[in-house]
């Protein structure tokens, strides 16, 4: 019964000092993970303000405009003028008196209401 | 241990034979029992001592040695819980009002050499120069050479140039990590953005102060890094700056200036959407300030905010304002304009003789020293000063710029009343266009002081009331007027109904005394004038353009061109729609007094 007990308490040592240094393997595991992790954000972060630097320096208004002066001829850009918008009802439309819609009559089904209820 | 009976029957009866007292045996007996419990009694406590002593030594010695450990060891992060914050930007970037770059950072390097651990110090130098043409082989070998153990070469470098610095393959030549300020929009707003120096350098990192500008103005919020994520707001609108830049520098050649600024600001909120002045620099570069000649003749002068100067008679809208305010005229009052009016040795003159007297509003509208003059006489030099304090004209502007501090208006030691005369048209008071530009929204706002800011700002932002309401509205009605009827004919953009004031001002000699050719033309305008969003303060600087067979100087034909195609560029970029001008409604007319 002594020895039983003995040795029980050997295999409780043994079996804890593994799970003791089984955790503390997967803790160093998970530090070592997180350290690379950490320098991974770190570097796309500082690729990510390199390419937001690059971005506006890509779209500095001075480059536009020039880019806008070469492709003139295809793309006939020009600085907004007051002329460009304003409310529907500013626009002058043709002249009345000819319609500008033209319809078509022919073949035409008739619809009516007549005998419809509410 | 046998037990001694306390009285032995053999001794008791040995004692009372001899007639001895038998109880005394017992009572020694009895002592010597005590004595033998007291003696192992002793030493169960004294073992008992023992144990606890080592006990708490063992305890002390343990503590003791986890404090020395603790105390020795290098300090960590806890790694488990540490946030995601780690390697960020140093410097918070600065954003316009849009959320547009204009300031970041990027990183690069810097190139310093250890020449004792060179081993061809002449042939570096030679390769050296070719990749960076402004250094001298020379100087450099005499540096590698030299007793020097370390130098910097150069502060920041390209990563392409950092390549052919690697070709060369010296071992001596060495590169720290840098973080650069980058402005990638060049000279935009570079007046607003100021520049950067490095502070303490080191090989592995090097401090980025701010040396002008927003950058030194707000240097202690860009370098916490608790703002590192958070940008730096402004209320510069980028594009609406670029498009500014762009006229007014088409406009300043076009009018052969030497220099032009220019200021649109919210009238309800403060917020300045674009403030040039020409000539400007590149923020990348930031020249050096001039050590020589005169400071408003560097690129690094900031006109708008430093430029201190008369600003003619867009200050005669204040005089009007103030009169129609305190109800001492109405637009209609006829002024007495016969000129020249004497005052002491004084002669106050008019560009054009207007004749003997003419009303209020086109006292205004034709701009007439005289007429303003004589009203400004009727206000007095206590509510003149009064006023224009309340406007903000006669102290620092508050604009968030170190600069601000240079833009002192300068005031006449004694406010006498030729003094009150001349300032109603806008000789002897100096101030910045930012200070006009603050005066003139107080009057499109209807009447409400304005703190210019160069800070986004959500909503209006009012100070206190410095004229009514509708003395407001008549002024924005007559400044309209100046427009369609006045100086300022060349300001009228179709759609928008611009008004404001024209001013000409002839510049200082620094000896004391006026040029006859040489002067400040302004055009302070408010648009639309009928629902005002905007208030544009342009001024050129020596301007002279030759039309109609002769030089003119004047701000009509100067400034105010320029205003317009200004107005007609940026307006729609604000997205103000253009909008058919109500006509003035017939038969109700607002009027003071």
């Amino acid at each position: 019964m002594r020895t039983l007990g003995f040795l029980l308490t050997v295999v409780c040592v043994i079996a804890s000092a593994f799970w003791a240094y089984h955790e503390n393997y997967k803790t160093q595991e998970a530090y070592a993970e997180t350290r690379s992790l950490q320098s991974e954000i770190g570097a796309a972060r500082s690729r990510l303000t390199v390419l937001k630097a690059e971005w506006a320096y890509l779209n500095r208004p001075e480059r536009l405009h020039e880019l806008a002066d070469l492709n003139f001829e295809r793309l006939g850009l020009l600085p907004l003028s007051p002329r460009q918008f304003g409310h529907v009802d500013e626009i002058s439309y043709p002249a009345t008196g000819q319609s500008p819609l033209k319809l078509d009559f022919a073949d035409s089904i008739e619809v009516s209401s007549e005998g419809a209820e509410p | 241990m046998t037990r001694t009976p306390l009285r032995p029957l053999a001794a008791i009866l040995d004692a009372r034979r001899k007639g001895a007292d038998p109880d005394a045996i017992e009572r020694a007996n009895t002592r010597q029992r005590h004595e033998a419990i007291r003696t192992e009694l002793r030493g169960v406590g004294e073992g008992r001592l023992l144990v606890l002593g080592v006990m708490f030594f063992c305890a002390f010695s343990v503590i003791g040695a986890r404090m020395g450990v603790l105390a020795n060891s290098e300090p960590t992060e806890n790694r488990a819980v540490r946030t995601q914050v780690e390697i960020l930007a140093q410097r918070a970037d600065i954003v316009d009002r849009r959320g547009r770059v204009l300031a970041t950072n990027i990183e690069t390097h810097s190139l310093y050499a250890q020449p004792q651990e060179m081993i061809e110090p002449e042939r570096a130098a030679q390769e050296l120069v070719k990749t960076f043409p402004d250094l001298e082989t020379k100087r450099l070998l005499e540096d590698f050479t030299g007793k020097r153990k370390f130098l910097w070469v150069k502060k920041k470098i390209s990563p392409e140039q950092k390549q052919l610095v690697h070709d060369i393959g010296e071992p001596g030549l060495l590169f720290g990590p840098r973080e650069a300020r980058l402005y990638p929009n060049g000279r935009l707003a570079s007046h607003v953005l100021g520049g950067t120096s490095f502070g303490r350098e080191g090989v592995h990192a090097a401090e980025v102060i701010g040396t002008a500008g927003v950058e030194k103005q707000f240097d202690d919020y860009l370098r916490d890094p608790a703002n590192g994520e958070s940008p730096l707001e402004l209320s510069i609108d980028m594009t609406v700056q670029a498009a500014a830049e762009r006229v007014l520098h088409g406009g300043m050649k076009l009018m052969s200036a030497k220099g032009a600024s220019s200021i649109l600001m919210d009238v309800h909120s403060g917020e300045i959407l674009s403030v040039v002045s020409l000539p400007d620099f590149d923020p990348n570069n930031r020249p050096l300030p001039p050590t020589e000649g005169s400071p408003d003749d560097s690129p690094l002068f900031n006109r708008a905010i430093q430029g201190v100067y008369e600003l003619g008679s867009t200050f005669k809208a204040f005089t009007v304002a103030q009169a129609l305010d305190l109800k001492l005229v109405n637009p209609a009052t006829m002024i007495d304009t016969r000129g020249p009016l004497r005052w002491g040795k004084h002669r106050i003159r008019d560009f054009h003789d207007y004749g003997n007297e003419l009303p209020v509003e086109t006292v205004l509208t034709k701009s007439s020293n005289i007429g303003t003059a004589r009203i400004a006489q009727m206000i007095g030099a206590e509510r003149q000063k009064d006023f224009l304090g309340q406007l903000g004209l006669l102290e620092r502007m508050p604009v968030e710029m170190p600069e601000a501090h240079g833009g002192m208006p300068l005031t006449p030691k004694n406010w006498s009343e030729i003094s009150t005369m001349t300032i109603s048209y806008g000789h002897g008071l100096s101030t910045t266009s930012m200070h006009l530009a603050a005066a003139y929204a107080a009057i499109a706002n209807g009447g409400r002081k304005i703190t210019p800011t160069l800070l986004r700002r959500n909503g209006p932002a009012y100070g206190e009331r410095v004229m009514s309401g509708e003395v407001a509205a008549t002024m924005r009605g007559m400044l309209r007027k100046v427009v369609t009827e006045g100086t300022a004919s060349f300001g009228d953009v179709s759609g928008y109904s611009v008004g404001g004031k024209t001013g000409t001002a002839d510049k200082p000699k620094p000896t004391g005394g006026y040029y006859d050719e040489k002067v400040i033309a302004t055009f302070a305008s408010i648009f639309p004038t009928d629902k005002p969003r905007y208030v544009l303060v342009v001024t050129l600087d020596e301007p002279e353009v030759y039309s109609f067979g002769e030089k003119r100087r004047s701000a009509g034909w100067t400034a105010v061109p320029v205003a317009a195609e200004f107005i007609n560029r940026v307006a729609p970029l604000l997205g103000l729609r253009p909008d058919v001008e109500p006509g003035r409604p017939t038969g109700i007319t607002l009027t003071s007094n």
